[in-house]
């Protein structure tokens, strides 16, 4: 049961991955981009990783890809739709995406993890949410609080510079 | 094969939780898509009286079929699809904006147990970031179909609408951390339970072991037991929390408000500048289903704060399913008695949401539609930053005073 | 020149914004409590309600035929109605009336005299222009039909609708 739901959100989450790049009109590739992360947070859930997936959804495809249509809305579509590719840019892609292989089945291939299933998490207190609240707020603190501050000052930078009366 | 091996397949763990969640995906699916067409009816209404009209009173008494009539009148209508739109986002961008709507559904307890099946159908533990989630895909819907539709108004409604939801999920999503911080869950069954045991959270005086059957005993001692019960429930925490936990109800259901484009932040369909937004070049059943979706996120945004801050369908002084009597009825057996329970507590919750639909009609046709500038101002200058203050406070709340 | 528009200063609680949403929640509250008790007064409910008997003495509904005290039908298709309609929604085709019926003398009657309801405008000049009195604009205003064609009527129905009416034109008199 479980292996089947594996194969079915995998083999989607391919499938539209892949759409993203062969489908010409930029809406379509980014709805099936959209399409990938949702299956991808199938996925997640599968591995009992809900807060994840769920992120997952809440942050790519619910924030990130909707400002992503927002700017493709606004391009000049018609010029992108008529675009023909030429056979050096097949060439080129066909490499880049044969060596992208080679190196995911190199590097899998020699991690030792590869070979056995991963342990079973030990049952925690709670959900997997408390859990990686746990381990964010209590092994991670330092680094998370750094990682706070330094959004902070983005977000801050980001409000003096956009404000119109800089002077 | 006879009827107790027909029972025992029915009662077999896997089976029993299928067809247990078919019965209540059916019933509530029923229940809501019921409420969704007398919310339209109740806004016409509402509308009219306040602006001092009648509204619909032909369609039957008072006009109460006027729902079903509509239904026809746009099943029956031309579902004509304008020159130069991109016809596959045109055809889905309705079915987009309905079906996120209904999802959230999914983990609202909207009731307590029936015969120890717990009414909600899925009590999953990130509960509300499911809602979030699910919610925040029904921009696409919108977005869509305001490109897919090559017209200037709808482009214009689907992009105000997507800056506007992406602005208000961030005071959406702070605004109930401090809701976690004090109940310390995100399931949603069980910050109900928090609510039913220590008071709904936007109420911090609540009656502390407070029972009916108690009071029957003795009836004399009412006012004391009522006063004990009340000093009781009563700690000066709950007293200070109630504080940053009344401004996280106010920026929520603010940002609800601009998050299911309600008047007044309903600047994506703004009908004086925009025709209808993004649905203007819908007709018949796709600008129905654009219609009943709008609705029927609002009927779940209002489950959802019924559920955070309202009491789920707790009501003081009301058991949940698992009871053993109805007011002390001796013919009414103990099962009964729980089912009846149970079914008041799914009244209690769809009295409330009905409440506060009602709610944000009035509000709707109180208040004018805010400028997009103001929107825009209102949701980062202000609510945002109140959301954060607001965690802010709950923490020192929750740290200082024990 | 340039007006600059005086921006009023307002409070803090003014700028909370939320005590005016109050006041006006309050505001449609009780439109609505009104409206919800009868107190508010709504337009007449019409096809319940009518205004037939309010209906002033100059209304111009249906234009009608009439006839006069004595059953003498007063139209002697003289036309003019048909001419001067500015819709151009009145047929007449006349008829002689033979010498020797009663009201020989009168010469000419209406064959047919077909208004077309879906043109008439109201407007009342037939019953303006007409010489002998005999077209009025009566009190009818439901013109109802299921088709074009009953839209159209006929003499017989206008006759039916506009009755006897005793009016100053005498010249027709027997005595006379």
């Amino acid at each position: 049961m479980q292996l089947a739901i594996f194969w079915i959100f995998a083999f989607f989450m391919v499938f539209f991955g892949a759409l993203v790049v062969l489908l010409r009109n930029p809406v379509s590739s980014a709805m099936s981009l959209v399409l990938s992360f949702l299956f991808l947070a199938g996925l997640f859930m599968t591995l009992d990783a809900f807060f994840i997936g769920i992120i997952q959804v809440l942050v790519y495809a619910g924030a990130v890809m909707v400002l992503f249509l927002f700017i493709i809305m606004l391009l000049d579509l018609k010029s992108e739709k008529q675009r023909k590719l030429k056979v050096g840019a097949w060439l080129g892609g066909g490499a880049v995406l044969a060596g992208f292989v080679y190196t995911i089945l190199h590097v899998v291939g020699r991690m030792p993890g590869a070979e056995q299933a991963m342990p079973v998490l030990p049952g925690g207190v709670g959900s997997d949410v408390a859990r990686i609240g746990w381990v964010l707020f209590e092994r991670y603190n330092m680094p998370l609080q750094v990682v706070g501050v330094l959004l902070l000052v983005a977000t801050v930078g980001v409000v003096i510079l956009s404000r119109k009366e800089l002077k | 094969m006879d009827c107790t091996q027909i029972y025992q397949i029915v009662m077999m763990p896997e089976v029993f939780l299928v067809w247990t969640s078919l019965a209540k995906i059916l019933g509530l699916l029923g229940i809501v898509l019921g409420l969704v067409s007398y919310t339209v009816y109740a806004e016409r209404r509402v509308s009219a009286f306040i602006q001092d009209r009648l509204g619909p009173n032909r369609v039957g008494p008072q006009g109460l079929i006027q729902p079903i009539a509509d239904a026809f009148k746009l099943v029956l209508k031309e579902n004509f699809m304008p020159a130069g739109v991109n016809k596959f986002f045109y055809y889905i961008a309705p079915k987009l904006s309905m079906i996120p709507a209904i999802l959230v559904l999914a983990v609202l307890p909207f009731g307590s147990t029936l015969l120890g099946v717990p009414m909600v159908i899925a009590g999953i533990d990130i509960g509300v970031l499911w809602v979030f989630a699910v919610s925040s895909l029904g921009v696409y819907g919108i977005v869509l179909a305001g490109w897919a539709s090559n017209s200037k108004y709808s482009f214009l409604g689907g992009i105000r609408s997507s800056s506007q939801m992406i602005s208000y999920e961030l005071s959406l999503g702070l605004s109930v951390i401090p809701v976690f911080m004090v109940v310390g869950t995100l399931n949603l069954p069980e910050i109900v339970l928090y609510q039913v045991k220590n008071g709904w959270l936007i109420a911090p005086f609540w009656p502390q072991g407070f029972d009916l059957a108690k009071l029957a005993e003795n009836p004399g001692g009412a006012w004391e037991m009522v006063v004990a019960s009340f000093a009781a429930g009563f700690s000066l925490q709950k007293l200070l929390l109630w504080v940053p936990l009344f401004l996280s109800f106010i920026v929520f259901l603010v940002s609800i408000f601009a998050e299911t484009n309600r008047a007044p932040f309903d600047l994506p369909e703004a009908e004086q500048e925009l025709v209808a937004g993004y649905h203007t070049e819908y007709s018949s059943m796709g600008f129905a289903l654009f219609f009943l979706g709008e609705y029927a996120a609002m009927i779940a945004a209002s489950g959802v704060i019924v559920t955070l801050f309202l009491g789920g369908w707790s009501l003081p002084l009301v058991p949940d399913g698992s009871a053993e009597s109805f007011f002390g009825l001796s013919f009414v057996p103990g099962w009964l008695a729980g089912v009846l329970w149970g079914f008041v507590n799914i009244g209690v919750f769809f009295g409330k949401v009905i409440a506060l639909l009602l709610f944000m009609i009035w509000v709707r046709w109180t208040v004018p539609r805010f400028r997009y500038d103001q929107l825009m101002k209102l949701g980062w200058y202000f609510f945002f930053e109140l959301a954060l203050f607001n965690i802010l406070l709950t923490a020192l709340v929750l740290i200082f005073v024990p | 020149m340039a007006i600059v528009v005086k921006r009023a200063k307002l409070s803090l609680l003014e700028k909370l914004y939320f005590p005016a949403l109050i006041g006006g929640l309050l505001i449609t509250i009780r439109h609505f409590k009104n409206m919800f008790f009868g107190k508010t007064k709504v337009t007449m409910q019409y096809p319940e309600e009518r205004w037939d008997e309010h209906l002033p003495p100059h209304y111009r509904g249906a234009p009608t035929l009439v006839t006069d005290e004595v059953g003498r039908e007063r139209c002697v298709a003289c036309q003019l109605c048909e001419f001067i309609c500015p819709s151009r929604a009145i047929t007449i085709h006349p008829e002689e009336i033979p010498a020797h019926e009663k009201w020989g003398k009168v010469e000419k009657r209406p064959k047919t005299f077909e208004i077309d309801m879906v043109r008439c405008i109201y407007c009342g000049m037939c019953q303006e222009v007409c010489p002998e009195q005999a077209i009025f604009l009566r009190k009818d205003y439901l013109v109802i039909g299921y088709s074009r064609k009953e839209m159209v009527h006929d003499k017989a129905r206008l006759y039916e609708l506009g009755g006897v009416m005793d009016g100053l034109v005498l010249k027709w008199n027997e005595k006379k």
